[in-house]
């Protein structure tokens, strides 16, 4: 008879929140692969319930302290949806450098700190500094351009307070933003170099058949707005969300795990999506590197995330500072509109992919049903899939190697725990 | 010079019930995060680090409550293993939002969000740090501020106490020069309730505070609400201006349960 062999990680390490993984096998053959997600439940949707809307962008931010704009964002959108408001120009481009900022920071964080280590058999960034001094420097002053970006627009980084339903509270002074011009001028520069040294790194060869799903605009990169797009020739407005997918609770997971309503199938969102889907949006520079490191689209290959994350930042720099260089204040720093009874809706980009809000208000203002749909529950059926995929290739390895093997795929995915509860024990069982 | 220069502080970080902010602050000191790791050792830290160095630990930082009855098992062994034991933000020092349940029906929050509420082990109550297990310091902050957060630190590795403000949000918006909008404009601002620490950000934005640093130092709460309720300004907006990141803080938890007559779980409610 095979023995049966258990592998577990108990605690998925350099990821936001908390986690594991189990998988048991019996001889090569996987009997169970669960990622479970075991993040005490916070019950957002449930005590957003009764409360005023102009404070439901400022409640949704303690979702995630990684990527609060994502959700502040998402649910200004699905509010001003709600109550026909429609923003000027000027709002909508200060979002967008809102945007920026959250993912030059969220993205650089995870290239530098969380992922990187990977490569070079480190076990955190730290310790990655002392073989890279000078770029793990370099990506901590580019994450602190985010930083300051999101400081002075939001007036921090974690749990910015400025963001309305319609708008800002207070729209900046031109000098406030002038004054990061000279820092986003060398990040450019920077974020290219960066990507430069994280082309080079030795990626797995991998290719994965997935459904990638992304918002795609006509005329900009996503980020606030867009229809929902599929590399399987999906095409739909972001308010038909809920008839195309839906979630579901499984034993092993605190977070629900999102699948194709007809199919059940699983799909990928993040910038690997979105740079598949998007790839002629991204900036001139972002493209032209591109080209240079020799990343193409179609690219199926989970490992390279890590690049498509890069691409990304160097783009929301040469957005940021267009965006900087062209800033005017004006007035008004909101939209009101006056309250009524309504349903909205809307679709973002958070730096981990598609975040997708629902919401029901009363005549009060008042919140009276939330739905939200984060994106690493949206991931954690294809990462339990890729996992599948990937571990006959592992199965030869010690218990500890398959372990740490998995933790690599799975960080491929940034996947933010606090946020799809609302990450990783690994146990493997070998059978 | 140090006295424990010779071996490095272990040092700690763990997570409960939290959106990661708080730790996240430590990662955010993008100028000083590599000096910190040069003065102690990381000797727990998962979201920043593979490395897991048994305990016990000179310095733990916890984030986040107590939700699960494994939690509340969790933080016992966590402060046996803990030197000195520093609570971080909102979460951990007084419930933070996901206390929001301790009004509510917990089984019913259970039912609106999963389909299968039994496969889910959580308690009906969010619960701060303190109310299980002695605690050294508390930093409060929905998120932390990440300058104070370096200045404890710091002072521990001088072997010095830290300090931390004992005033409220009011002598920091004196001291950033902004204009009071509560005087100047009838805004409804918590900072007279509210402990320093944030750097007054939400009135410099044109906006009341909303309280994400926790009841001041002597607070007088009743007062100032009373001040607020007499010019018109309703218990229905005060509410949630109480009832938020600090909601299960006593001074706001009592205040905004005598605004509303509803009273919330005793502090360590199942
Ligand atoms: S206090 Fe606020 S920022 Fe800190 S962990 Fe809790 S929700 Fe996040
Ligand atoms: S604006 Fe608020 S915090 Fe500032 S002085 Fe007035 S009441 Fe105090």
């Amino acid at each position: 008879m095979t023995p049966s062999r258990t592998i577990q990680v108990n605690a998925l390490t350099r990821v936001e929140g908390e986690g594991g993984l189990h998988i048991r096998l019996k001889g090569n053959v996987i009997e169970d692969l669960q990622l479970a997600i075991y993040e005490p439940p916070r019950f957002f949707e449930a005590f957003l319930r009764g409360r005023p809307l102009n404070e439901v962008p400022d409640v949704v931010a303690r979702i995630c302290g990684i990527c609060p704009i994502a959700y502040q964002m998402t649910a200004v959108h699905a509010m001003e949806n709600a109550l026909s408001i429609t923003v000027p120009h000027e709002i909508r481009q200060l979002r967008r450098l809102l945007y920026c900022g959250e993912w030059i920071e969220s993205h650089v964080l995870h290239v530098h700190l969380l992922h990187a280590p990977d490569y070079f058999g480190c076990t955190s960034g730290i310790q990655l500094a002392e073989r890279f001094p000078q770029e793990v420097t370099r990506g901590l002053r580019l994450k602190k351009h985010g930083n300051e970006l999101l400081e002075i627009l939001g007036g921090r980084a974690i749990h910015p307070i400025n963001v309305a339903v319609g708008g800002f509270y207070r729209v900046p002074r031109r000098e406030e933003l002038a004054r990061l011009i000279p820092d986003f001028q060398w990040g450019l520069e920077a974020a290219v170099a960066a990507t430069r040294w994280v082309a080079a790194f030795p990626i797995p060869e991998m290719s994965r058949p997935y459904d990638m799903v992304a918002l795609v605009h006509p005329d900009e990169y996503p980020m606030n707005e867009g229809n929902i797009c599929s590399t399987t020739g999906l095409n739909l407005p972001f308010d038909e969300y809920e008839n195309v997918f839906e979630e579901e609770q499984v034993q092993h997971s605190t977070a629900l795990h999102s699948v194709y309503k007809q199919t059940r199938a699983c799909y990928h969102v993040g910038p690997l999506a979105r740079v598949n889907l998007n790839f002629d949006m991204l900036s001139p520079m972002a493209q032209q590197v591109a080209a240079e490191v020799g990343f193409t689209v179609p690219c199926n290959n989970p490992f390279q995330s890590i690049i498509a994350r890069c691409l990304e930042v160097v783009h929301a720099y040469e957005e940021a500072l267009d965006i900087l260089q062209n800033y005017r204040p004006f007035a008004p720093a909101r939209q009101n509109a006056a309250y009524q009874k309504a349903e909205g809706c809307a679709a973002t980009e958070a730096p981990r992919g598609l975040i997708y809000h629902r919401y029901q208000v009363d005549e009060q203002g008042k919140v009276t049903f939330a739905k939200i749909v984060p994106p690493t529950s949206q991931n954690q059926r294809q990462m339990e899939d890729d996992l599948r995929e990937y571990l006959p290739r592992l199965i030869h390895l010690a218990d500890a190697q398959v372990a740490s093997e998995c933790e690599r795929l799975i960080r491929c995915y940034d996947p933010c725990i606090s946020c799809s509860t609302h990450f990783l024990k690994l146990t493997v069982d070998r059978g | 010079m140090s006295h424990l220069a010779e071996s490095k502080l272990k040092l700690a970080v763990f997570k409960f019930a939290s959106c990661d902010g708080c730790q996240l602050s430590l990662l955010d000191c993008e100028d000083e995060l590599l000096t910190v790791a040069g003065l102690v050792e990381i000797a727990y830290f998962l979201e920043a680090s593979s490395t897991i160095v048994k305990g016990p630990y000179d310095i733990t930082l916890v984030e986040g409550s107590i939700t699960t009855p494994h939690d509340q098992q969790r933080i016992q062994e966590i402060r046996r293993q803990s030197k000195i034991l520093i609570t971080i933000g909102a979460c951990a020092t007084s419930g933070g939002i996901q206390a929001l349940r301790n009004w509510g029906d917990h089984q019913e929050f259970l039912k609106a969000v999963y389909a299968r509420p039994d496969y889910i082990s959580s308690l009906a109550s969010s619960t701060a740090i303190a109310d299980h297990v002695k605690v050294e310091y508390e930093l409060r902050g929905c998120p932390i501020n990440r300058h104070q957060l370096l200045d404890v630190i710091r002072s521990l590795l001088a072997g010095s106490k830290p300090r931390l403000p004992a005033y409220g949000v009011c002598v920091e918006c004196k001291l950033r020069g902004t204009v009071c909008i509560a005087v100047a404009r009838g805004v409804p601002c918590l900072g007279p309730l509210t402990q320093a620490g944030c750097g007054a950000i939400c009135p410099a934005y044109d906006r009341g505070c909303y309280t994400c640093f926790g009841p001041a130092y002597q607070a007088n709460a009743r007062s100032l609400i009373q001040h607020y309720r007499s010019q018109g300004i309703t218990g229905d907006s005060l509410i949630p201006l109480l009832r938020n990141y600090n909601a299960h803080a006593p001074e706001f938890r009592d205040i905004s349960s005598r605004l509303d007559g509803k009273f919330p779980l005793p502090m360590t409610g199942t």
